[in-house]
């Protein structure tokens, strides 16, 4: 018989627990338990990139890290990236106006892999941000607005007065 | 798409780790980054009843230096020593091997050891290790032992760790000053494991190479070492016509099988190509080096 494990983490800055079979990826933890559906699965082999979150602060696939392995740290979720009335992140903005997405399925993966980009290189050239997106797959895009829509986030962001968040992540470099 | 139900342990030292994987051999699998064994798990290729998660040991997660080597511990992630400085300056192949590898979500999970103890041909780790001379040392209920590299890759995903026994460190000997390091390969997609890889390692003494390092991967069932091309390269300066020969006797000495993605032919020819540009970039950053130090 498999076993069971009581999983207590930090999701978009609040503090969930649960309990989950030891083979619940993060993914289905996610959606199943704490019924936080943004994320999506695509192949649930770690090849699409649909899946990303950010595993303290780094950009994950959730489909190969089994919900266990998130104990006791800190997820951030396609959820947790717009302010807390609903407004868009500079990053969903950009996707937005860009038309960076077409049926979204992949884009909750590919905001996510942006905002990573961006907190660690404010200023990333295309090189960096192909780097930084090149494994999350779209099929409907082409993948050039997805592009656009980075370098205008980041020039959204550079040009907005800055953030204590955005301060922080300065400072950890 | 999803795992087989199975009892997880999370140990919290090595040697209760050890004492798990003795209670459970048969039917344990060793948990490390997961990058590779969760998509088996997912596909049911895999259906062990234990998993044995390294996860919680911190002493496994460690990179440290001694007088002459580079210690990485079997849990120290691919992207915790890329940007290492220790990895840069001590052992540039391991860190010019590593923007090879996947992308990087990938690489901030997977360990360096997970991807030594999975043994994938075509993976890029193997062949820096079999380059570099690297020692394995393992850790079972009979103790440690060291493992050369020529002998832990044993054959495809095959290498010499028992069934009850850990990968934990692998231990590089330290680059001496003037020493440059490339790796070159082809995939039919970015971030996709390579059809075949060449990883050069060379120092750079009044203009000539010395200590030429060089290891193939996509050839063969393990990571080719191509002594005859290290040979003909060592105590010359690499121009074109020498390394064309080196090229030459690298394709007269593997013997690649082709599949779906590229013939033997291919294979064959283009190990050659990567091996000429693999030793030119790792000549031009040796002799980089020695140009600052100067
Ligand atoms: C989409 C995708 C693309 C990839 N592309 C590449 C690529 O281009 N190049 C490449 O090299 N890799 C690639 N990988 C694999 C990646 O590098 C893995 O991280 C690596 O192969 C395994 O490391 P891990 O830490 O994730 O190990 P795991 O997946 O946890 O383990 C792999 C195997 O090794 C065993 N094992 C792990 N650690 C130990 C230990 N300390 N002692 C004994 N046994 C152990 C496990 O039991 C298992 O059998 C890719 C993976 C994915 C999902
Ligand atoms: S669903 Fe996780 S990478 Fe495709
Ligand atoms: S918008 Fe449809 S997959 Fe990317």
């Amino acid at each position: 018989m498999g076993s069971r494990h009581e999983i207590e983490l930090v999701v978009n800055g609040e503090a969930r627990r649960g309990t989950a079979p030891a083979r619940t990826s993060l993914a289905d933890f996610l959606r199943d338990t704490l019924g936080l559906t943004g994320t999506h699965l695509g192949c649930e082999h770690g090849v699409c990139g649909a899946c990303t979150v950010l595993l303290d602060g780094a950009p994950v696939r959730s489909c190969i890290v089994l919900a266990v392995q998130a104990d006791g740290h800190a997820v951030t979720t396609i959820e947790g990236v717009s302010g807390p009335d609903g407004r868009l992140s500079p990053v969903q903005e950009a996707f937005c106006q860009a038309h960076a997405l077409q049926c979204g399925y992949c884009t909750s993966g590919m905001v996510l892999a942006a905002q990573a980009l961006l907190d660690e290189c404010p200023h990333p050239g295309r090189a960096e941000i192909d780097e930084a997106l090149g494994g999350n797959i779209c099929r409907c895009t082409g993948y050039v607005q997805i592009r656009e829509a980075v370098e205008q986030a980041a020039r959204a962001i550079g040009s907005a007065p800055a953030e204590p968040v955005a301060e922080e992540a300065v400072a950890h470099d | 798409m999803k795992p087989v139900d199975f009892e997880l342990h999370r140990p919290a030292t090595t040697d209760e780790a050890i004492a798990l994987l003795a209670e459970h051999a048969a039917e344990a699998k060793v948990l490390a980054g997961g990058q590779s064994l969760l998509p088996l798990l997912n596909f049911r290729l895999a259906r062990p009843d234990h998993l044995i998660d390294l996860g919680r040991i911190a002493g496994l997660a460690q990179l440290r230096r001694t007088q002459d080597e580079l210690v990485v511990g079997a849990m120290v992630r691919q992207a915790q020593a890329e940007r290492s400085p220790a990895v840069a300056a001590h052992a540039p192949l391991l860190a010019a091997a590593f923007p090879n590898i996947a992308h990087p979500p990938i690489r901030n999970r997977g360990t360096v050891g997970g991807s030594l103890a999975h043994a994938d041909p075509a993976a890029e780790l193997p062949a820096v290790a079999r380059a570099l001379d690297a020692v394995f040392v393992a850790a079972g209920p009979r103790g440690r032992r060291e493992i050369t590299s020529r002998d832990f890759f044993r054959a495809n995903l095959m290498t010499d760790l028992e069934a009850d026994e850990l990968l934990v460190e692998i231990r590089f000997s330290r680059a001496a000053p003037h020493t440059g390091a490339d790796f070159q390969e082809v995939g039919r997609r970015r971030g996709d494991f390579a059809l075949v890889g060449a990883a050069a390692q060379v120092t750079v003494d009044d203009g000539l190479l010395s200590d030429v390092r060089i290891c193939l991967t996509g050839v063969a069932q393990t990571p080719h070492r191509a002594v005859e091309a290290e040979d003909l390269l060592t105590g010359h300066a690499p121009d074109p016509a020498l390394l064309a020969r080196a090229a030459d006797a690298i394709r007269d000495t593997i013997d690649p099988s082709g599949d779906l993605h590229a013939t033997a032919g291919y294979r064959r020819d283009v190990a050659g190509v990567l091996m000429t540009r693999a030793v030119t970039g790792a000549h031009r950053r040796a002799t980089e080096t020695a140009a600052e130090a100067a």
